[in-house]
């Protein structure tokens, strides 16, 4: 993370190459449920977006300056998820008093992020590759950008298929795998760009 | 859910009527992430269950303890208590099992089902009755996992728990064991789920109207 | 009887799918000819074999669905066509028809059949055998053009002809897939589309120039710009796939964003990623992201004059 290329790069490969969705699976229940409208597709993406920068940065923080010192590695995931829980709490509390819009358009996402696995899988990704604190919030930033491109062109499609004639035992959640499997061959092109 | 239903009933009810992943379409991520092979399926799938179960009946037994207000974080302290249990033992005793499954381990926390359990069932029924909910609804998922898991495996390498069952002149289908395979074995097996109960259902009614 | 629901506006017109497909059909044919001519016998097959198991696929459909047989619309050919087109001449039989099954099955009737598939057929089901089997797909030989006692020559990848000169990567003596290989037929192909008013120039024009553009601005280089757009698939693909109406977008500022931001990502996975040929994916991820790009671009109203600016 030492030049303005390095932190391009670092943006392709979590955007594109080792998309959340597309090549690590994870956030994948928002991708399946909150993909129906474009409208509400953004929604939840910028909600995603803000909660894992915040919960990238104040886990690093607890991870190095507290669980490290103290010998308590082991309780990481009990710690990153009540971090996690408490940041989503205090982050829905505070929107609702100083930004009433903002709070309307994400206030029923915040407490669906508490259990996406997106947010404590980026903590946990941190924590596993040893990410220093800028590349670690960084990361969080990137990959969630990552999963808010992945979830908007899902809903396009979606969208679109909403008037398809789709055999009615593929309707609903199957069609949208399949689609989610045909966008990550698509998305395999992306590969080794970085 | 009515209060006389048998405990044979309630393990039923999680493998069959509302099969957490394929009627409730719950938990995607692992079920997508680690079905590369059926021995990983089954892994996770023990792993959940071991987790669901002994969860289920630690709330329970709180369950006239904890205040309703702040019964959700309750519920994942419970929770990631017991999976921190299960990633440590894993790690001392299955370690080549923990490295294939990864990170999906300590996400085990947040995997819908278990929550759900925990607030749907578990919150309001005796500790015997939760767990076997809670053993139900693993067995379940575990079977559901190690199917996905096999599919994949027997069309993306040719084998099926690491046994060779095509023959060496089989050319896998590498997509099948790679991300979008995930996506679009789970999606096809939804959509012939359905079919399959569609079709049941349709017989079920023409019997009763032929009865009636 | 079931009543049709459609959006302005409710022009009626005698072209019909079938004329359309029989214009691209005839279109395709220069190219596939060209490609038997280079690469012989087994080329030839592959195509048939396509075909047949396209047709076959389609009807299969339609039979277990219990809808009405549509096989005569020809789409069900076209997409056979250009996927064996698509496909290395020693592709084995095999892959030939997975492919022609995943496109008509999975891509196409899965999500309603012709007018609903979100993805070009033909392209997804490329990019499937890509993944798949890697080996097969990347197994191109020279052409041989029928001359005894030439043996066909393995290489890699179709873009490691840098030695060739433009004149042969034009006429096709280069290995490839078998559609592709030809530039000559591929132009004459272009010029039966636009006169019988199938296509129009604007997707193929601005997707082979944004390729030519990118590749100049990352390489410096003119020449290499231009054996960018004369090598590989990017002629095929503009004139061929890019171009399909169920997955472009319709209006005309989306479909010039569209081949502008579908050669962008050729030329990057080309110069910077691990597949030797990115028109597959390039013109794949503009399909998926085609539906927003209708719905966020700006678009004339119709009867909509712009203001005459104050002199």
């Amino acid at each position: 993370m030492s030049s303005i290329t390095d932190v391009l790069l670092f943006m392709v490969s979590c955007i594109l190459t080792n998309n959340f969705i597309f090549s690590r699976f994870l956030g994948c229940c928002p991708f399946l449920g909150v993909s129906s409208k474009v409208e509400t597709s953004v929604s939840m993406g910028l909600a995603v977006t803000f909660v894992m920068t915040i919960a990238s940065l104040f886990c690093w923080l607890i991870y190095n300056f507290l669980l490290i010192p103290m010998g308590l590695t082991y309780m990481s995931t009990i710690s990153f998820i009540l971090v996690i829980a408490a940041l989503v709490q205090f982050v829905e509390m505070f929107l609702k008093k100083s930004s009433p819009t903002l709070y309307s358009a994400l206030g029923i996402y915040l407490p669906l992020i508490t259990t996406n696995c997106a947010v404590l899988g980026v903590a946990t990704l941190n924590m596993n590759s040893s990410y220093g604190l800028l590349q670690s919030v960084l990361n969080g930033t990137f990959s969630a950008l990552g999963f808010l491109l992945a979830i908007v062109l899902m809903a396009g499609v979606r969208e679109r298929l909403e008037s398809s004639k789709i055999p009615a035992c593929m309707k609903g959640f199957p069609i949208t795998l399949v689609s989610a499997g045909l966008m990550a061959v698509a998305f395999m092109g992306f590969s080794g760009l970085v | 859910m009515s209060e006389k239903k048998s405990l044979g009933g309630v393990l039923m009810n999680g493998i069959v009527t509302e099969n957490p992943t394929f009627r409730l379409v719950l938990g995607t991520c692992p079920t997508l992430a680690v079905t590369t092979s059926a021995l990983n399926g089954l892994g996770m799938g023990a792993a959940a269950t071991f987790v669901l179960v002994c969860s289920n009946v630690a709330i329970s037994m709180l369950r006239k303890f904890i205040p309703d207000q702040v019964r959700i974080p309750a519920f994942i302290v419970v929770i990631c208590t017991f999976v921190t249990m299960v990633q440590l033992l894993m790690q001392a005793f299955v370690p080549a099992l923990y490295d294939s499954l990864g990170m999906f381990i300590p996400l085990i926390v947040v995997n819908c089902i278990i929550l759900a359990r925990a607030e749907a069932f578990a919150s309001k029924n005796t500790p015997i009755a939760s767990a076997a909910d809670g053993l139900g609804m693993g067995i379940g998922f575990t079977l559901a996992l190690t199917l996905m898991g096999s599919i994949r495996e027997l069309i993306g390498n040719g084998s099926v728990f690491g046994v060779n069952v095509l023959g060496a002149s089989y050319e896998p289908m590498l997509l099948i064991v790679l991300a979008s395979g995930g996506f679009l074995t789970f999606g096809l097996l939804l959509g012939t789920f359905n079919l399959i109960v569609k079709k049941i259902e349709q017989k079920k009614t023409k019997k009763e109207a032929q009865a009636a | 009887m079931s009543l049709r629901i459609s959006t302005a506006p409710h022009v009626h017109s005698p072209v019909t799918t079938q004329r359309l497909m029989l214009y691209v059909l005839i279109a395709l044919l220069p190219a596939a000819a060209m490609g038997v001519y280079a690469f012989g016998f087994s080329a030839l097959l592959v195509l048939g074999l396509a075909c047949v198991s396209c047709v076959c696929a389609e009807f299969l459909w339609q039979k277990i669905a219990r809808q009405p047989v549509r096989v005569g619309d020809l789409s069900a050919l076209v997409t056979g066509l250009i996927l064996g087109l698509n496909l290395p001449p020693t592709a084995p039989w095999w892959m030939v028809v997975i492919g022609s099954f995943f496109a008509i099955m999975i891509v196409k009737q899965l999500f309603g059949g012709l007018g609903d598939n979100f993805l070009n057929p033909a392209l997804a089901a490329r990019a499937v055998l890509l993944a798949s089997w890697p080996v097969h797909m990347t197994h191109y030989v020279t052409p041989t053009f029928f001359k005894a006692g030439v043996d066909a020559v393995a290489t890699a990848t179709p873009l490691a002809t840098k030695g060739a000169s433009l004149m042969e990567l034009f006429l096709g003596q280069i290995p490839g897939t078998i559609g592709e290989v030809s530039k000559a037929a591929i132009l004459a192909g272009l010029l039966i589309l636009l006169v019988t008013g199938t296509v129009r120039w604007r997707i193929p024009v601005i997707l082979v120039a944004s390729v030519f553009c990118w590749t100049w601005v990352l390489t410096g280089s003119p020449d290499a710009a231009l054996m960018a757009i004369l090598s590989g698939g990017v002629l095929f693909g503009a004139v061929f796939m890019a171009t399909d109406y169920v997955t472009s977008p319709i209006t005309n500022f989306a479909q010039i964003v569209y081949a502008f931001l579908a050669g962008l990502i050729i030329v990057l996975i080309r110069q910077y990623g691990s597949y030797p040929e990115g028109v597959t994916y390039g013109i794949l991820l503009m399909n998926i992201a085609s539906p927003l790009l209708d719905r966020f671009l700006p678009q004339r109203i119709y009867g909509y004059q712009k203001e005459v600016k104050k002199a």
